[in-house]
């Protein structure tokens, strides 16, 4: 029932354009793991998205993905593929889909999910070690996932 | 040293620099003396690596260096005050560790075949589940804290005596079920992070995440001086803060389900040296 809601509200945003947004268990993947709609109903912003992929307590991309153009910030992970010109061979939904949750595009990958908060095995109350109070929030909200998704956008070669 | 002539950068970039700068070639030998194997072949269970590494491997030479003379050897200072405790008269029944088991170098051995079954007790055991079961069935002692500083100590001392020896824990018998718990536990992706131990020390040692160098994540060399907190540190305390970092409710230290994971993680490592106390980042 949820889902069709949260159909209905992305129906509205493609028909009015009005901004709304999609909680993380309502986001509609692909069969290859694509998100076409933009998760918050608002366009991303590349600069603040450049903040979110240095910052360790945001999306801190760079932990796992060398980004040549990110080379200012030092330490930059060996986990995952290069980003360098992923903006020329992605597109935006598919972009959208992998940091949302890579594992509908990538089976089995080690990448996190930055849009999602139902289905963990032992979710804690962020990084205490506790047990989690309540619900989950997402990694990122869904602003920041637009964002880091519009910065990924600039990566050309 | 050469980081800091190349970059003059500050204090805190430092530490972290020096943890991507690892000389993966280098052989250690304590004390000019206690040869250890840092790689070599691995176990037969081990399906998904052919190679083993310790830990001191994966750090930088500076942190290497660290390890090969006792008198550099910040977690030697640890086994002094261990040899102490040894020797001290504690509990109901009159007795001190040395009463029944003489010096701490007749010791030698044991550190590399824990966690063990332990028979009568029906259960396995690590050296620190062993040590309580002495001080309270045999000294009439109060228990240590499971990762206090006084079993640390006690640990270090331990290690200290089999440096050198090869780990060898048992996986089957009485141990094997508790051995497949263990490693149920390592191939599962825990947290909000859904991460397990395997995605990165399997999947991707050699690797640096962010200024962290992946390390196998070998446990021949607890309990490990991290130069991080300048301490001892138990291994399943280092356990909890790996499940920690994958935003997942931890277990205790001494739980069932940490008991089977330090098997299951210590017989990930048969073939390498018992090291510790071991001096890692």
């Amino acid at each position: 029932m949820k889902r069709l809601v949260g159909a209905g509200v992305a129906i509205a945003i493609a028909t009015v354009g009005f901004a709304e947004g999609v909680t993380p268990d309502d986001v509609a993947y692909s069969e290859y793991g694509e998100v076409e709609m933009s998760l918050s109903g608002q366009d991303g912003d590349p600069v603040a998205g450049q903040e979110i992929m240095v910052a360790r307590g945001k999306g801190n991309c760079i932990a796992c993905h060398q980004v040549t153009a990110l080379d200012e910030y030092p330490f930059h992970g060996e986990v995952g593929p290069s980003l360098d010109g992923i903006g020329e061979y992605r597109s935006a939904a598919e972009l959208r889909g992998i940091v949302a949750n890579a594992k509908m595009t990538f089976e089995g990958t080690i990448m996190p999910a930055f849009y999602r908060t139902s289905g963990f095995i032992r979710p804690g109350d962020a990084f205490t070690g506790e047990a989690a109070k309540g619900e989950l929030a997402p990694l990122l909200t869904a602003q920041e996932i637009e964002d880091v998704v519009a910065y990924l956008q600039t990566l050309k070669d | 040293m050469k980081t800091v002539l190349r970059g003059g950068i500050a204090g805190v970039a430092l530490c972290a620099a020096f943890a991507v700068q690892a000389d993966e070639e280098a052989n250690l030998v304590v004390n000019e003396e206690i040869e250890i194997t840092v790689r070599t072949d691995a176990p037969e269970h081990l399906e998904n690596l052919s190679t083993i590494y310790s830990g001191w491997v994966f750090r930088s030479s500076e942190t290497q260096a660290l390890q090969m003379d006792d008198f550099e050897n910040p977690g030697m200072i640890f086994v002094d005050d261990a040899i102490e405790a040894w020797n001290t008269v504690e509990g109901s029944a009159g007795e001190s560790c040395a009463s029944c088991h003489g010096a701490p170098e007749e010791m030698a051995g044991v550190r590399a075949v824990y966690p063990k079954w332990n028979e009568d007790a029906g259960e396995v055991r690590t050296i620190a589940t062993q040590v309580n079961g002495c001080r309270t069935e045999r000294m009439g002692a109060e228990e240590w804290k499971y990762d206090g500083g006084d079993m640390l100590n006690m640990e270090a001392l331990l290690a200290s005596v089999s440096r050198g020896m090869t780990i060898d824990v048992a996986i089957d018998g009485p141990a094997q079920s508790t051995w497949e718990k263990g490693r149920d536990i390592y191939y599962t992706r825990f947290g909000q992070l859904d991460l397990s131990c395997a995605n990165c020390h399997e999947d991707n040692y050699g690797n640096n995440i962010r200024a962290d160098h992946l390390s196998q994540g070998q446990i021949n060399g607890f309990p490990t001086y991290r130069l991080k907190n300048a301490k001892l540190n138990g291994v399943q305390s280092r356990f909890r803060g790996c499940i920690r970092d994958t935003r997942a409710e931890t277990y205790s230290v001494g739980a069932e389900e940490m008991i089977a994971l330090e098997l299951y993680v210590a017989s990930r490592g048969n073939g390498l040296s018992v090291e510790g106390p071991a001096v890692r980042n």
